[in-house]
Parts: structure tokens; sequence; C-alpha cells
């Protein structure tokens, strides 16, 4: 028979080597998204800090996952197989690479070191080489994007696509940002280690900053970016994990306590819902849990900072079963510590908002008035929103009209364009 | 994800090679090619032929018009290209650093792919609804 023949002889390669299925992809970039920051924090290790010959080490031990196991299966522990592979693969890149490196020998020779089927990493070790690799993406030198970046792409295993994405950047423009950060961490040969006591507070206080900026990229109103905000609290966990210091529980539980609110922040069409008039049903009990009991934590260690703080302003409102049985008191007293020790105009508007619910619309008007004075602010659209809404309550509609109009021209995200315009046409009836 | 990756070359610097280094520049980027497809990189790619032998065609005053040579004009040409199977953009350029034909003068132009499946099932059934009537 024809068809038998064709196939007996095509048969024997056509079987051989079976295609990855589509299930098997799903699951390595699954397994790539949960273990890649891993894999390459020690494996940047082994190979005495090199982040570029880790990663292609890293990406071939991938590569090879894909072409074996549709033949061997899905090992029990990919972990070790992926380390153990990338380690091979280390040597493979090292020597095609030839002899123009200085060191090189003594590289190849340490890693051919006799080792175990499985190398005995224990999870110590593993979670040490994670903080090495968050404090190297975060390293000063690097522009705050570039960190940004890097951490999301390397920590979190985003690919560039999905980074540009949430960014509303093109793919290009990120991939440039990352190839630099790249080149400055080769060029000033950025060691790959946890800073120095002395330095900690200083470096932990720049990752921190990174990962609530890569929070707060997903708290936007656009959708492709939310995902970030989860990153994010990922990242807070793994960071507590490897240092329960104050500000860093400050800080998830800050991130836990925003988060809860996300299902009752917009409505079905994307428009915004202000604290007010939110369904507080539909905020997250267990992340306000969470939340409450980290900050609560942070407190009581008395190092906390302004994260901290933050996160405790938020527990009060989390706290509160309706918009009317909010300690504003407490929230103001809560903002008068945090200008102690973070003093910043945004603060201080926060600050006058709350002052203007506590203590009356006058009282928090001239404050944001002193303010607009001062010029700090006066490109900032929360700022003119929040006289316009003073003013509105004050019954002085012209005035309102007017900032609000200044608000919208200096409000960038549709959400909030959306929202000035229905405060105005309100105005009109 | 797929990158396509057109490599442009100026033929004019590479005029004055000798046999030995023009096998030898050969060697190593089908080397190269080689290590691409074993670890599953290597989606396809050609060589072309020098610009002189393309030709161009375009609709002008209602019909097919056709010029000699490719549609733009310059010192470097399109000499081949690449299409890559990486993990993600910087994965590509990673993998297109290191081709040894960059260290030889080539340039690389790396542009990800569009994936257009959404927008050939929507076509296929605009086409299945009409060829229906």
């Amino acid at each position: 028979m024809i068809v038998e023949r064709t196939f007996s002889a095509v048969g024997v390669s056509c079987f051989a080597a079976m295609k990855p299925s589509l299930d098997l992809r799903r699951t390595i970039d699954a397994i790539y998204r949960a273990e890649s920051g891993r894999i390459l924090a020690t494996l940047v290790r082994w190979l005495g800090g090199d982040l570029e010959l880790a990663e292609e080490a890293m990406h071939e031990a991938f590569a090879a996952a894909l072409e074996t196991w549709p033949d061997t299966g899905i090992p029990q522990k990919p972990r070790p197989w992926l380390l153990s592979t990338g380690r091979f693969k280390a040597i493979d890149v090292l020597r095609r690479r030839g002899r123009s490196k200085a060191g090189q020998n003594d590289l190849i020779f340490a890693l051919e070191a006799p080792v175990d089927e499985e190398p005995r990493v224990d999870d110590g070790e593993m979670e040490d080489d994670r903080v090495r690799l968050v404090f190297i993406c975060c390293h000063p030198a690097l522009p705050p994007e570039a960190q940004v970046a890097l951490t999301l792409r390397e920590v979190c295993g985003l690919t560039t696509e999905e980074i540009a994405q949430a960014f509303l950047v093109t793919t290009a423009t990120l991939a440039q940002r990352i190839v630099r950060a790249k080149a400055v961490i080769r060029a000033k040969s950025i060691p790959y280690q946890v800073p120095a006591s002395h330095e900690l507070p200083a470096r932990l206080g720049a990752v921190l900053h990174v990962v609530y900026l890569v929070f707060n990229a997903g708290y936007s109103g656009h959708t492709k970016a939310a995902t970030l905000s989860v990153e994010a609290i990922r990242l807070g966990r793994v960071l507590f994990d490897l240092l329960p210091e104050p500000e860093v529980m400050g800080l998830l539980g800050l991130m836990l306590l925003q988060e809860s609110r996300r299902a009752a922040r917009c409505t079905l069409e994307g428009e915004m819902i202000l604290i007010d008039d939110q369904d507080r049903s539909l905020w997250n009990r267990d992340q306000i849990t969470e939340g409450i009991a980290l900050t609560e934590n942070a407190l009581r260690s008395r190092r906390f900072g302004a994260y901290t703080l933050q996160a405790a302003i938020a527990a009060v409102h989390a706290e509160s079963a309706s918009p009317a049985a909010t300690d504003w008191h407490q929230i103001v007293l809560l903002y008068d510590r945090l200008l102690a020790i973070q003093p910043s105009p945004v603060v201080e508007l926060n600050r006058a908002v709350a002052v203007a619910i506590h203590e009356g619309p006058e009282r928090g008007l001239a404050l944001v008035e002193a303010l607009l004075a001062k010029g700090e602010l006066v490109g900032y659209h929360l700022a003119h929103a929040a006289r316009a809404d003073l003013c509105r309550r004050l019954d002085r509609l012209d005035e309102a009209r007017a900032s609000y109009e200044t608000a919208l021209s200096l409000a960038r995200q549709e959400p909030e364009r959306r929202f000035l315009l229905r405060r105005l046409d309100e105005m009109k009836k | 994800m797929k990158y396509i990756c057109l490599g442009y070359y100026d033929p004019a610097s590479q005029a004055a090679w000798t046999e030995e280094q023009q096998n030898a520049m050969f060697d190593e980027c089908t080397a190269y090619d080689d290590h691409l497809r074993a670890t599953g990189h290597y989606a396809g790619g050609e060589g072309l032929k020098p610009s002189e032998n393309a030709l161009t065609l375009y609709w002008q005053n209602g019909q097919v018009a056709t010029t000699d040579g490719p549609y733009v004009e310059t010192k470097e040409q399109l000499g081949g290209l690449l299409i890559l199977e990486a993990r993600d953009m910087n994965h590509a350029i990673a993998l297109m650093s290191q081709h040894p034909s960059v260290k030889f003068g080539s340039r690389w132009e790396v542009r990800p792919t569009h994936d257009m499946s959404e927008m050939v099932k929507a076509s296929e059934e605009r086409r299945r609804i009409r060829g229906a009537h």
C-alpha cells in the first residue's frame, strides 16, 4: 500500500523526535515565569557576576527543556534540572566564545568541577542569590526607568513585549533600556553582591521605590498594566521573605491595602469611582486582613518609614465600614507624621484634603491655595481638582469650574479626564 | 516569538577580501547558523543574490509598473534574512549580537513579527460568507 510504504520510509525520523506540544510550551512558559528569576540569580553567581552570560546559559537550558522533555517527560523537580543544565550550557557558551576573555579558563575549570547530578544549592543560598539579583537590577548607577525594566524582566520573568505594553512604549524603546542597562552593569563592573550593611538602608530604599513604581504603573485604568500590580506584590513578598525589614512590611501592606479596592475602583466601562462612592462589600477582605497585620507589625517595630505610614493611612480607610465612619482625625495625624519624615508637596496636598474633610472645606481650601501659591503643584492636575472640589462644596462655582478646566488641561489618563468632564457637565445644570 | 532579521552589508567593503578571508567569515556564520538551529532558534533564513538581481513592482497609472533593482537604492544592501525564534525582543537582540557577521561590518535590523492569526481568521470568515452568496 502506497500510504504504508510512504509512512515506513519517513516513519523513523518522523516519530523519533517528538515536537513539543502546545501544552508543554505553556507549561514551560509557566515554569519560566515562576522560576527564571531564581535560576538566573544562581547562575549569575556561578558565572562570576556575568549577567549576560548567565542569561544566555539560562535560555539555552530552557531551549533544551523544550527539546528533551517531550521524550523524557517533565522532571519531578524542574528547578535543579534547569540549573544543572544551565551550568553545562554555560561551559558550552564559554568554549564557543573562544579564548578572547581573560579568566575564562579558570571559570570553565570551576564550572566543570565534579558536581552531583543535582547541584546542591539549598533554598537559603538560592534566596541570597535572588537578593543579589534584585540589588543589581536596582543599582543607583542605572536610571530609574531602567531599574524598573530590568527588575521586571530579570527578576519577574516578564518579556520585553509585556513590559513595553504595560508602560505604553514601543518594544524597541524598552529593549534599548535593557540593552543599555546591561552595558552599564558590564562597563562599571557592578558587583553581584548584597550591599554592605552601611549601604543597605539606602540601597533597599531604591529597591522598594522600584517595586512601588511597578505597583503604581499597574494601578492606572489601563487594563493590560493590571498584571504589574500583581507582579509588584509578588516581588514584595519575595523581598519580605528575604529581608523582613519594617519598611518592606510597610510597602507590602500598602500595596495589599490599595489592591484590595481594585474591584470597587472602576465601573465595568472603566469609569473611576472615588473611595467615598465605592461599594465596600467589593473590597478584598483577605488582602485587607493581611495588609493591616503587616502594617501593625511594621508600626510596632518603631523603625518604620514612609511606606508604613502610607499603609497606616490606607488601613484607616480599609477598617471603616463607610465613608462617614472614617477616622479623619487619625488620617490627618498620620499625614503629619509622614510629612515629618518625608516632606513633599503631594503629601501636603493629600493632608490638605484630609483636613478639609475633618475640619471643613474652608480650612482645606486655604491650605490648597497656599500650596498652589508656592508653585510646586501648579502643573499637577490633582491639585487643581482638589481646589475645584473644595470650591464646589463652598458654592464658589465659577472658581470651581475654572479649576476643573485647569485640571482637565493637565490630566493625561483617560478615566481621570472623563471624570473631570463629568464634574464640569454636572455644574452646567 | 518570531523575529525577522534583515542583514545589510556594504559590498564595496568586502570587495578587496581574499578568498581565505571570505571563507573565514562564511565558516563562522554558518557555524553560528548551525548553533541557532541546534538550540531551536532558527526558524528559517535565506541568503540573497546581490541587489542588481532584484526587481520592484508597483501600481501606477492604472497598471502594474516595474523597475530594475531593489525598492531602496542604498550603499548597504540587504544580503540575507533570518527568521529567529526567541523568548522576547531582548533575547533576539542577544542572539543577533553574537552573529559573527556583525563584527565583519554587517548591520542587522531585528523586527518583531505581527501575529495576524486573528485578522486572518476574520478575513477567512468574511470570504467564506461572501463565497456563500
